[in-house]
């Protein structure tokens, strides 16, 4: 599958569009339909979908183990990082009215850096599983 | 078709044809979420049940054989608990509000609050989103820490399946 032009030329269109389409989610989520959740999931179907074109030492490259393990726990952490902030501006904890002088603008920015949190992590998640269950097959195929 | 691609899942005996029927059944759920005008919740049964599960599907497929393996006992008991359980849950229904019925309590709650009030509270013109991440904040922090321990479980378990196939393959090779 990786030597067919085809497929690699369409799979080299698509992901960008995918990744964008993904942060058109991500920060658009406020307005319509999506959010966090759901643009974690896209841009890990994007990476998803390079790691089955191109197989997965090449995606290993771009996008390496150990970020991906990082992303896992910075999405808690920003997400708990934000109640936190709440907690030190002297509100009560994922209490976003404190976070700027406006109140309505602190909401708009606590839903923001929540809605990240959680992007960061459910696509780390996804990646983390894809990339140990196509790890095992691999190693195993390399055995073979 | 739902239920037409649900009984060809449940007699298909080829596990590629049914990850592949799975699919297809994430996409139609995703139409019907669609109808329904739940487009945050279709979108991430597309994303999800459709793309993201078929191909783990597929991936741990790959590491197993391609039939599913004889049934070794009587399905009757298995069988009579799953139409018990579900006739019990049909009975539960009958005791709901109507479809859409104004009057239900679910809809003179807190959801009038959140429709009146989450635009000039939050400025955030997603309902959804709004009540998401603000108003069930705790909920959704709950929620985010669920899916990272679901990582961290399958973290735990591949990997030591891993290390301990390494030992393994050093006890033989000495």
């Amino acid at each position: 599958m990786r030597n067919d032009l085809v497929l690699r030329v369409i799979a080299k269109l698509l992901i960008p569009f995918i990744l964008l389409f993904a942060l058109y989610v991500q920060f658009h989520g406020e307005l319509g339909p999506g959010g966090g959740f759901q643009a974690g999931v896209i841009a890990a179907a994007a990476i998803v979908l390079h790691v089955l074109i191109f197989g997965l030492d090449a995606t290993r490259r771009i996008v390496p183990e150990r970020l991906v393990e990082t992303m896992l726990a910075a999405g808690v952490l920003i997400y708990a990082g934000v109640g936190v902030a709440g907690l030190l501006l002297g509100g009560n904890f994922l209490d976003y009215f404190v976070l700027s002088g406006d109140r309505v603008y602190g909401q708009l920015r606590g839903i923001f850096w929540v809605e990240v949190g959680v992007a960061v992590t459910v696509s780390g998640v996804m990646l983390k599983i894809f990339y140990m269950f196509a790890a095992r097959g691999h190693d195993d195929g390399e055995d073979a | 078709m739902m239920v037409a691609t649900v009984v060809i899942l449940a007699r298909s005996r080829n596990l590629f044809a049914v990850v592949v029927l799975g699919g297809i059944y994430s996409f139609l759920m995703a139409t019907v979420l669609v109808a329904l005008d739940a487009v945050d919740v279709a979108m991430t049964e597309a994303a999800v049940g459709a793309g993201v599960s078929t191909v783990l599907l597929l991936g741990a497929l790959h590491l197993c054989k391609a039939e599913e393996a004889k049934p070794a006992h009587r399905p009757w008991l298995p069988l009579a608990v799953a139409v018990g359980t579900g006739a019990v849950l049909v009975y539960g229904t009958l005791g709901l509000p109507a479809f859409s019925d104004p009057e239900a309590p679910i809809h003179t709650h807190v959801a009038p609050r959140y429709l009146n009030e989450a635009l000039k509270e939050t400025s955030v013109p997603n309902v959804v989103t709004a009540v998401l991440a603000s108003y069930r904040g705790y909920d959704t922090l709950g929620e985010t820490t669920v899916v990272f321990t679901a990582g961290a479980g399958v973290i735990a378990l591949l990997r030591r399946r891993k290390k301990k196939d390494k030992a393994d393959a050093e006890k033989a090779a000495s």
